[in-house]
């Protein structure tokens, strides 16, 4: 039986909640901060006025997101002392400078050009307005290079000792910066990122063509979108490739729940579809490629791939979530290279912008990066289980003396506020997205509420500089 | 591996950069969110929107000092930092819930349809008012000390309300309303500064009766606090404090009244706010959890502690150039049209 008020199980769920929830914003941010750097420079280069009113609608939908990253941003930060504090008091002399790092080089850097960004039309050159644009992206990237080494400092740990004292001391930063899976894991966010939010522009400019609006401005971001797709959708199969290679060194347990695979050996398939269970140590029902995942893994259907049983049970991960997570990942991933292939395909036939069937397909990948990346990181997450820091501190020693009650009500409070405020927020976003840049000819009717908004309509009058 | 430990005194650097990340995050973010506190109060629609305008392009900027600030904790003191958040578990988690409903405010106002208009307003002042009044009561926990055992916070998960803490809290209010008030004086003019300048004043007492209590307070929480204080040289140099406090009150009550004023009331706030500071501080040193760990004690291993000074000695000037740029770009008096 699970208690509901294990202040673990508890701790791990709200973890689970704001992170998910948070990732779901810088995800789209980061790629949405290169890609408007890519459009304002493209229209500094050609002065095509269609650029200028891509990039502007999208900064709109971008400032919405950015905030609301940075308001649940601030709250992982707090997560850290309030759920796990004994994980940061144990590891904190090797994850505070990684974190501390990371608001130094980036969130100040992030957070002050974005206000040049936004609202600094007219009060800053052109050429420093893209300079700020391009500050913001750089930022984004920086943030993630410093928390995404964090945590795979956490999934794959290297160069810090234990002493008597029971804490972590570091010995050589170098190794800890760079520890085996962090080049990986950061290419492969990075590029979910940046297919995350093609896969969003692309949709968005499909939904314009299809209804036949805003043809100049679809074509431009279709063309854009699309471009992404046919080149960094493979290259993420080949990267994710690589990383589960790397995984299989460092965290064969966690690959083994990934393939659902039980017994360490050779000529292990691969499963489209399979049950684990655990009571029966099984994978049931499977549908399977015969000596598919030894195939993948080692590059022959000869290779032994690790199993689960070769470790006791209290230290496997739940094997389900993280195999049909895996599962909905790659799917996602192989449908993206599908859309780029057609892309490219149309393209040769001169239909990609004018082929209607193909523009309904895009619009239902809109959510597709989202899902694939959260469930990228469910994998990774549960995975590692029950570990925080693989292999040497256990999650049920990491967490904070906190009574469950608390947590649950926190719990409770996030949930709340979180549906509510994202809700809104997505609201805000999809309004946005369907008037397009029409929004641009409308003010932004802040002012016209109240006894006043005539006169200040009067005043307002006319576009903004 | 890089240690400074062998010549300079690490806990203590880190102790005095933390504390000023708090004192700007404090000072800065204190501004708008005192406009947060101040807004239903507006005269009109159209000085909230150059109350919003005036704070929009920096909020995100200053509350990243908040962010440094727990973040340095970490950093430096892991220790502190996993106690005093357990400690603070729930007003540190309403005042993320107020961050949150004031931080979207800004953008989803300005897009929000008329009749939703209203609730961003009302999200947007009560989320400033609950994330000031927790950060108040965070303070005013922080003074009296945790019950701890070992390295862990072991105290009630509701020691954390009481009558001192809410007192902190009020304080915390006042300030930065006051605070806003001088920033608008700066940043407004017309109707809306005017009606700051009568804002200013009479928020005053309050400020001034909040500061009055925690310093008559704060001797009787620990003895040593009181030697502090009251001992005999030190009550000469130390008195320096509450006069020059005194008479920045005196100057600001004094320029709240002067039309000619615009700039200086800002300045003096920050000055009254950094004596304050400053008062809160010495009482402190030298701990860093109150009463149970010194900032050595709590210290980060010293090749942790070097190695992120670095960082922030290459990196705090440079962000300090680039948010005072910020700063200039968008000086002058804020207006109430849309900004995009
Ligand atoms: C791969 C990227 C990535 C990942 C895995 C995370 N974040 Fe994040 N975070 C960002 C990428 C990002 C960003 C792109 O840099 C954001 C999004 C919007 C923004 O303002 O910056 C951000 C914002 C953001 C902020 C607000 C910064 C500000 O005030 O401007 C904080 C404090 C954190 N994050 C902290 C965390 C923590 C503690 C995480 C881990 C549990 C975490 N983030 C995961
Ligand atoms: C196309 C085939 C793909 C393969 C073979 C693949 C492979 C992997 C593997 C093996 C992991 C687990 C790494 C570990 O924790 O050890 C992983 C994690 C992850 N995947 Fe994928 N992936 C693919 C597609 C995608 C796509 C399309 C996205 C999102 C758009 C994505 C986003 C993520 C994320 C965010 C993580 C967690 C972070 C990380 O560990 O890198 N993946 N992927
Ligand atoms: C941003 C994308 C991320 C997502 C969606 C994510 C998701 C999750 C999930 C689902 C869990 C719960 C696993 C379980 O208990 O079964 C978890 C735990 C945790 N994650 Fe992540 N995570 C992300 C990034 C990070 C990063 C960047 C860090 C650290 C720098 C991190 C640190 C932790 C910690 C400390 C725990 C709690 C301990 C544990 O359960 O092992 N996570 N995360």
């Amino acid at each position: 039986m699970i208690d509901i008020l294990d202040p673990v199980l508890l701790a791990r769920v709200q973890f689970a909640f704001v992170v998910s929830f948070h990732i779901i914003f810088p995800a789209f941010t980061i790629g949405l901060a290169s890609w408007l750097a890519v459009v304002e420079w493209r229209w500094l280069r050609t002065g095509n006025k269609v650029y200028e009113q891509v990039y502007r609608m999208w900064s709109k939908i971008f400032a919405v997101c950015f905030g609301m990253g940075v308001v649940s941003g601030v709250v992982m930060s707090y997560q850290f002392g309030t759920n796990w504090s004994l994980f940061s008091d144990t590891v904190g002399n090797v994850i505070g400078p990684l974190l501390g790092y990371e608001v130094l080089t980036a969130f100040f850097l992030e957070a002050s050009f974005l206000g040049i960004m936004l609202f600094g039309w007219g009060r800053v050159s052109k050429k420093m307005h893209f300079a700020s644009t391009v500050i913001v992206a750089v930022g984004t990237l920086i943030s993630a290079f410093w928390i995404l080494s964090a945590n795979s400092w956490m999934q794959t740990p290297q160069g810090f000792e234990i002493r008597a004292d029971g804490l972590f001391y570091p010995t050589s930063w170098f190794e800890i910066v760079f520890n085996p899976s962090f080049p990986y894991r950061f290419f492969h966010m990075i590029l979910a990122a940046y297919l995350t939010t093609a896969f969003v522009v692309g949709g968005t400019a499909a939904f314009y063509m299809i209804k036949g609006i805003h043809l100049k401005h679809a074509k431009v971001m279709f063309g854009m979108a699309m471009l992404m797709a046919v080149f960094a959708a493979p290259l993420q199969l080949l990267i994710g490739h690589a990383h589960g290679e790397n995984t299989m060194e460092y965290q064969p347990t966690k690959v083994a729940a990934m393939e659902g695979n039980w017994e360490t050996g050779a000529n292990k398939p691969l499963y489209l579809f399979g049950m684990p269970n655990e009571e029966t140590e099984t994978t049931d029902y499977g549908i399977a490629i015969p000596g598919g995942a030894s195939w993948v893994l080692t590059g022959s259907t000869s290779g032994v791939i690790p199993g689960l049983k070769d470790v006791p049970e209290d230290q496997r991960p739940p094997v389900a979530i993280v195999f049909w997570s895996f599962r909905i990942m790659v799917g996602l991933g192989v449908a993206m290279i599908f859309t780029g292939i057609m892309a490219a395909f149309l393209y040769g036939r001169k239909t990609l912008f004018k082929n209607k069937c193909f523009h309904m397909w895009c619009v239902a990948m809109i959510p597709s990066g989202f899902l694939a990346l959260l469930a990228g990181w469910f994998v990774t997450e549960v995975g590692r289980q029950p570990y925080t820091v693989y292999g040497v501190m256990k999650t049920a020693n990491s967490i904070s003396p906190v009574i469950a009650e608390q947590v649950m009500m926190t719990l409770i409070g996030f949930i709340v506020v979180y549906v509510f405020i994202f809700g809104a927020g997505i609201h805000y976003v999809v309004k946005l997205v369907r008037k397009g840049p029409d929004s641009l000819k409308e003010k932004e009717k802040f002012y016209d509420h109240g006894l006043e908004s005539s006169m200040v309509k009067a005043v307002t009058e006319g576009e903004s500089k | 591996m890089i240690d400074f430990s062998n010549f300079l005194d690490l806990p203590l650097i880190w102790g005095g950069l933390i504390a000023t990340a708090v004192f700007l995050y404090a000072l800065l973010d204190g501004f708008d969110l005192g406009c947060g506190i101040l807004f239903p109060f507006a005269p009109s629609d159209k000085s909230r929107n150059e109350m919003m305008n005036s704070i929009a392009p920096f909020w995100d900027g200053n509350e990243t000092w908040l962010v440094l600030g727990t973040g340095g904790l970490l950093v430096a003191f892991p220790v502190a930092y996993s106690i005093l958040l357990p400690a603070v578990y729930i007003p540190a988690t309403m005042m993320l819930f107020g961050l949150i409903f004031r931080g979207v405010a800004f953008e989803f106002r300005f897009k929000a349809s008329d009749k939703n208009r209203k609730m961003w307003d009302v999200s947007f002042h009560a989320g400033s008012l609950l994330a000031a009044f927790m950060q108040g009561m965070i303070l005013g926990n922080i003074i009296q000390g945790f019950e701890v055992t070992g390295r862990s916070f072991s105290g009630g998960a509701l020691d954390w309300a009481n009558g001192f803490a809410v007192l902190t809290g009020l304080g915390v209010v006042a300030g930065y309303s006051l605070l806003a008030a001088a920033w608008l004086v700066m940043k407004t003019e017309g109707a809306t500064q005017k009606w700051a300048r009568k804002m200013g004043r009479y928020v005053f007492a309050y400020v001034i009766l909040a500061m009055v209590v925690i310093s008559i307070t704060m001797p009787f929480i620990d003895a040593r606090i009181k030697a502090l204080w009251f001992s005999t040289p030190n009550i000469f140099f130390l008195a320096i404090i509450p006069a020059l406090t005194m008479v920045a009150f005196y100057m600001l009550w004094k320029d709240f009244g002067n039309n000619k004023r615009e700039i200086r009331p800002f300045l003096l706030t920050a000055l009254i706010f950094l004596l304050g500071y400053l008062g809160i501080c010495i009482s402190l040193y030298p701990w860093i959890v109150p009463f149970k760990f010194t900032l050595w004690e709590a210290a980060a291993v010293s090749t942790s502690q070097s190695i992120v000074l670095i960082g922030t000695v290459i990196m705090l000037p440079i962000i300090l150039a680039y948010t005072a740029y910020c700063y200039y770009v968008f000086k002058g008096k804020s207006t109430d049209e849309p900004m995009y």
